[in-house]
């Protein structure tokens, strides 16, 4: 296996060459060879959502993106729990495991741990990451696994035919909750954050520029990267982000992430520290402009990330869209692999045949005739 | 040299036991050593409560080690005690019904005092009130005479009297003739950062010794000569120590890094322990959130071309059930150790049981085989875990290992194998297309199997040219793309079952040991009852009544002659601690019928007893009683 880690190159779309810490270690397409397209990673499987579900726009901006990432198509995989999203993997032609439900964040980290060469991804649903998949997933992101995890959230089990899920709205009226539901939900940026995780980013389906951002940050970012992108369902979960489709109303609604930029809708909202220290939504003509947030993805606490996420209370009224948190940390898989490699090398290398013989004797040994 | 006069002896079984903070299993560790360095063939048994430390002085809180040593083959860690030392009031309470009479019994009597007594319930001193009269008693002051003997260190009193069980050791050292050095150097090593405890188990270690030269109470001492073993190089090991070097030894000679994923559960943390001190073999060791995370760690890494393996007990392999039938369907090697204990729920932790054979073959949805093993002894662990590794890697598949708890903990002497002596283990990576498409030209087709073996390609990412898609939803022969036609299903169902059925052609035929040649009576047994079988056997035998025995390794697939053999003998009887899990696999499978023999004790059988079930069934067998 060839590997031509960090090697500088130029991006197949674009020019500026991306520093991609994320996936050092895995190894990159040849210069000279053609520029990898969508194509590529298009498999000959036919797709199989319903119709206008926001699966599809997902799909289709992974399948765009994956070229500028430069790196060899086999190196690539991506691991599944299982749900409609889950079904992702088969539509790519890279590796991948669609495999049993919830569990894929373990999966992953078994084998991201075990091959640096590879750059590991996971499609969850919120179901699968939230429910049954919870443990894994938390854990996950508290180790801090080299993994780019993109939670597909439709408030909604699609696959099961629409009972109500660990993120729908309190109320839900679905096939199992008859007359609403009454447990609150998460928020998944909110239980990000307090798992621990280093990136934290929302996205949504419908808005291919800011998804594609998005997941080259969170494809740079070395260590866990949860993404949670807004699916809509339109078979059981119609227009549960319908708010955010009307141009007018996205643009009151959503609070832009930017990293070193104030915290603001595309209207007259702007995010206020006050002076107990907590975050509120203000009309920006109101406020003093010094107590305007200035975001700051690099925060070493996460407190006021976990404050933002806290600024919607699920109506969308006021929404932050972007990269929560993106911090550096060592990973799981990088230090698990240094221990192996540092025994190894204190050692002298490779264990050798009088090396495990010496193994198998241990300290006490005696000897018959 | 001693001054007293030598007996010698051909077999010995000791008890040590003590509260659980009276470091019997230490002390049962130590003279294992010391007994192995002189060449007896050995077995143990260790036995400790569940609870870290349960009350002081009470009976659930007593914790024991037995050993069974002899200038002969030794099959078990012997049925009942020549000697108990007991520590306290509550080891002598807990273990005196196993003790013959005429029996040896060393007591600790600082610790028979009345509230000690009165905790086990003992209304006066059994000591002193004459009721021991049938064994012989030596009544010792273990703690006072370590306390005296450390008059000199600047100890608490308490740290003092920690060191009896050094005494204790010495003494019974001295009783045997076995040597101190090995203990020595061990406690050196222990110690070597608190010099002063050192030395004062050092002295507590000689002064038991002396003791045993100066005082009147022993009037003899005892040796047992080394037993004939074949020529090697000897250590004791335990069955999960061998199954952790089992498994990087495989993994070594397949050329495999091994990733091990694991949550920590009695009796099966030692191997994750052991294994995570092997980093420099290139083992990876990951402790999981759960056993649903182990699994599916081990599961990714085989996808990936490592060993996956991953370490647990019964309620462990209860939740892993799912990810190993992924692993069954996306036919990855994967190796799975259930280290059983007593159930169901959490049942007995620390204690012995095979009751999880039914769950290994069958306890997952769907029509899910895999491969399943069991060791046969301590020992028996490496091998099994070579030949579990085979049967993963060469058929893409997983393999449940069924050892036990007393199998874990049970130590016994293991000649090392020279490496050139084991199987050689060859695992090939797909490295191109393996078919052609409809125009001729090459494609790689993931789901197009070996004939010989049925087993599919490992590509593993990485290859280029070889990207494909795996998963849990049914897939179309060859070409591993989701199908739901059902005729495809009843295809692939049937591959997967012949694939796991297919291996038996590699296992070895099930040998019978009948030295007579005119057994009638077979015996037939699984997993850690060898010993046990294998002791009653020769107990029957050498009272002159022929008896069959034959030890299953492979539980699925059987060896191929296993229903030629079973209908080859007028009677089976199948010993096993559970409540007739093999027999009913047995009936259902070769519609023979067979005696059950069945115990759940949180022990091993006591080779009498099985003497006595044999002795009966020959008995009948001979008289014609229908069985
Ligand atoms: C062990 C197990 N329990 C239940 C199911 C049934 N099941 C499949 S997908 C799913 C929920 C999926 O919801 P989500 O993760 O939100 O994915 P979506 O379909 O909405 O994309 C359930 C309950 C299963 N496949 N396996
Ligand atoms: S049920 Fe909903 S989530 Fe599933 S494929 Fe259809 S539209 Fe998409
Ligand atoms: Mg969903």
């Amino acid at each position: 296996m060839t590997t031509e880690t960090d090697a500088p190159r130029e991006a197949a779309q674009g020019s500026t060459p991306l520093p991609l810490p994320g996936t050092r270690g895995v190894p990159r397409v040849d210069q000279d060879a053609p520029a990898q397209t969508k194509k590529d990673f298009t498999s000959d499987q036919e797709v199989r959502w319903c119709p206008g579900c926001g699966d599809y726009a997902v799909l289709a901006a992974v399948q765009g993106f994956l070229p500028d990432l430069g790196l060899r198509r086999e190196n690539i995989v991506f691991i599944s729990g299982i749900g409609c999203s889950s079904r992702f993997p088969y539509y790519l032609d890279t590796y991948g495991m669609h495999s049993i439900h919830g569990r894929a964040p373990a999966i992953a980290t078994g084998l991201a741990t075990s091959r640096e060469d590879l750059s590991v991804w996971v499609i969850t649903g919120d179901g699968d990451a939230l429910s049954i998949g919870g443990n894994h997933l938390i854990h996950a992101m508290r180790r801090n696994v080299n993994l780019t995890i993109l939670l597909f959230n439709n408030k909604i089990y699609g696959l099961t035919k629409g009972q109500y899920s660990p993120t729908s709205d309190v109320g839900s009226v679905t096939k199992s909750t008859p007359v609403g539901s009454v447990d609150r939900p998460f928020n998944p940026v909110s239980l990000a954050l307090g798992a621990e995780a280093t990136f934290v980013a929302r996205t949504m389906d419908s808005d291919r520029a800011h998804l594609t951002t998005v997941l080259k940050a969170a494809a740079e970012h070395r260590g866990t990267s949860l993404v949670e992108i807004y699916q809509n369902c339109p078979i059981f979960n119609d227009g549960a982000f319908q708010l955010l489709k009307d141009r007018d109303e996205k643009r009151a609604r959503v609070l832009h992430l930017s990293d070193g930029e104030p915290v603001r809708s595309g209207a007259e909202h702007v995010v206020v520290r006050r002076e107990d220290g907590t975050l509120a939504v203000a009309i920006e003509s109101e406020v003093d402009p010094a107590s305007i947030l200035v975001h700051d993805t690099g925060a070493d606490d996460p407190s006021a990330a976990f404050a933002l996420s806290r600024l919607d209370d699920g109506s969308m009224a006021h929404l932050p869209m972007g990269i929560f948190r993106a911090v550096s940390r060592p990973t799981y898989d990088d230090q698990v692999r240094a221990q192996v490699e540092g025994a190894r090398s204190t050692a002298g290398g490779p264990a050798s045949e009088d090396d495990l013989a010496a193994l198998l004797r241990g300290g006490d040994t005696w000897t018959v005739g | 040299m001693s001054s007293k006069p030598l007996q010698r002896l051909d077999r010995v079984v000791i008890r040590f036991a003590g509260d659980s903070g009276d470091g019997m299993q230490l002390t049962g560790d130590r003279f294992t050593s010391e007994t192995a360095a002189l060449g007896n063939d050995l077995s143990t048994l260790p036995n400790f409560p569940a609870e870290i430390r349960a009350p002081a002085g009470t009976l659930p809180g007593v914790s024991s080690f037995q050993l069974h040593f002899a200038d002969h083959a030794v099959l078990t860690p012997g049925d009942r005690p020549d000697v108990l030392v007991a520590m306290n009031p509550a080891a002598l309470k807990a273990n005196l019904p196993d003790l013959p009479r005429g029996s040896t019994i060393i007591v600790n009597t600082d610790e028979f005092s009345k509230r000690n007594l009165a905790k086990v319930g003992y209304d006066a001193s059994p000591v002193a009130d004459g009721s021991l009269e049938s064994w012989h008693v030596h009544e010792i002051a273990l703690t006072s005479i370590t306390v005296e003997a450390l008059a000199e260190f600047g100890l608490t009193r308490k740290e003092k009297e920690r060191a009896k069980n050094m005494l204790a050791l010495g003494l019974l050292s001295w009783m045997y003739s076995r040597p101190l050095e090995g203990t020595e150097a061990f406690l050196r090593a222990k110690f070597a950062k608190a010099p002063e405890i050192l030395e004062a188990n050092l002295t507590a270690l000689r002064a038991g010794y002396n003791y045993g030269e100066t005082t009147e109470d022993f009037a003899v001492r005892f040796e047992v000569a080394p037993a004939t073993m074949p020529p090697g190089t000897y250590r004791t090991i335990t069955g999960n120590a061998a199954m952790a070097l089992g498994l990087v030894t495989a993994a070594q000679r397949a050329g495999l890094p091994m990733v091990l994923g694991s949550y920590p559960i009695t009796p099966a943390s030692d191997i994750l322990h052991t294994l995570s001190g092997m980093k420099r073999y290139d083992v990876t060791t990951l402790q999981a959130e759960d056993e649903i995370g182990a699994v599916g760690m081990a599961l990714g890494a085989s996808f990936g071309g490592a060993l996956g393996v991953t370490s647990t007990s019964g309620p462990g392999l209860a939740l892993k059930a799912e990810t190993i039938g992924l692993g069954v369907s996306t036919e990855l090697p994967l190796v799975i150790l259930d280290i059983q204990r007593g159930g169901p729920s959490t049942g007995l932790p620390t204690k012995t049981e095979q009751s999880d054979l039914l769950q290994a073959i069958h306890g997952r949805n769907g029509e899910s085989p895999v491969a399943v093993v069991a060791p046969q002894s301590p020992s028996d662990c490496f091998d099994i875990a070579l030949e579990a590794v085979r049967i993963a890697t060469t058929y893409r598949t997983p393999v449940i290992v069924l050892s036990d708890g007393y199998l874990a903990n049970g130590s016994e002497p293991w000649r090392v194998p020279s490496l050139k002596d084991l199987p050689e283990l060859d695992v090939d990576f797909a490295t191109g297309p393996n078919d052609t498409d409809d125009d001729g030209a090459p494609v790689f087709h993931p789901f197009l199997r070996d004939p010989q073996t049925l087993a599919r390609p490992w590509a593993v990412p990485g290859t280029a040219g070889l990207e494909h898609r795996i998963g849990g939803i049914e897939k179309a022969d060859v070409t591993g793309h989701i199908s739901y036609d059902p005729d495809n299903h009843d295809r692939m169902t049937r591959l997967r079952q012949g694939k796991i059925d297919g291996i038996a052609d590699t296992i070895p035929d099930l040998q019978v040991e009948d030295p007579s040649g005119e057994a009638r009576v077979l015996v037939l047994g699984w997993g850690s009852t060898y010993g046990p079988i294998a002791a009653a056997t020769r107990l029957v035998r050498a009272a002159g009544t022929p008896v069959a025995q034959a030890h299953l390794r492979h539980l699925n697939p059987f060896p191929r002659n296993l229903g030629e053999v079973l209908r080859a003998y007028d009677h089976v009887v199948v010993p096993e601690m559970n409540l007739g899990q093999l027999a009913l696999l047995l009936r259902g499978t070769y519609l023979v019928d067979v005696q059950s023999h069945t115990a759940v004790r949180g022990l091993p059988f006591p080779a009498a007893d099985l003497a006595e079930v044999l002795h009966t069934a020959v008995a009948q067998t001979l008289e014609g009683v229908p069985s």
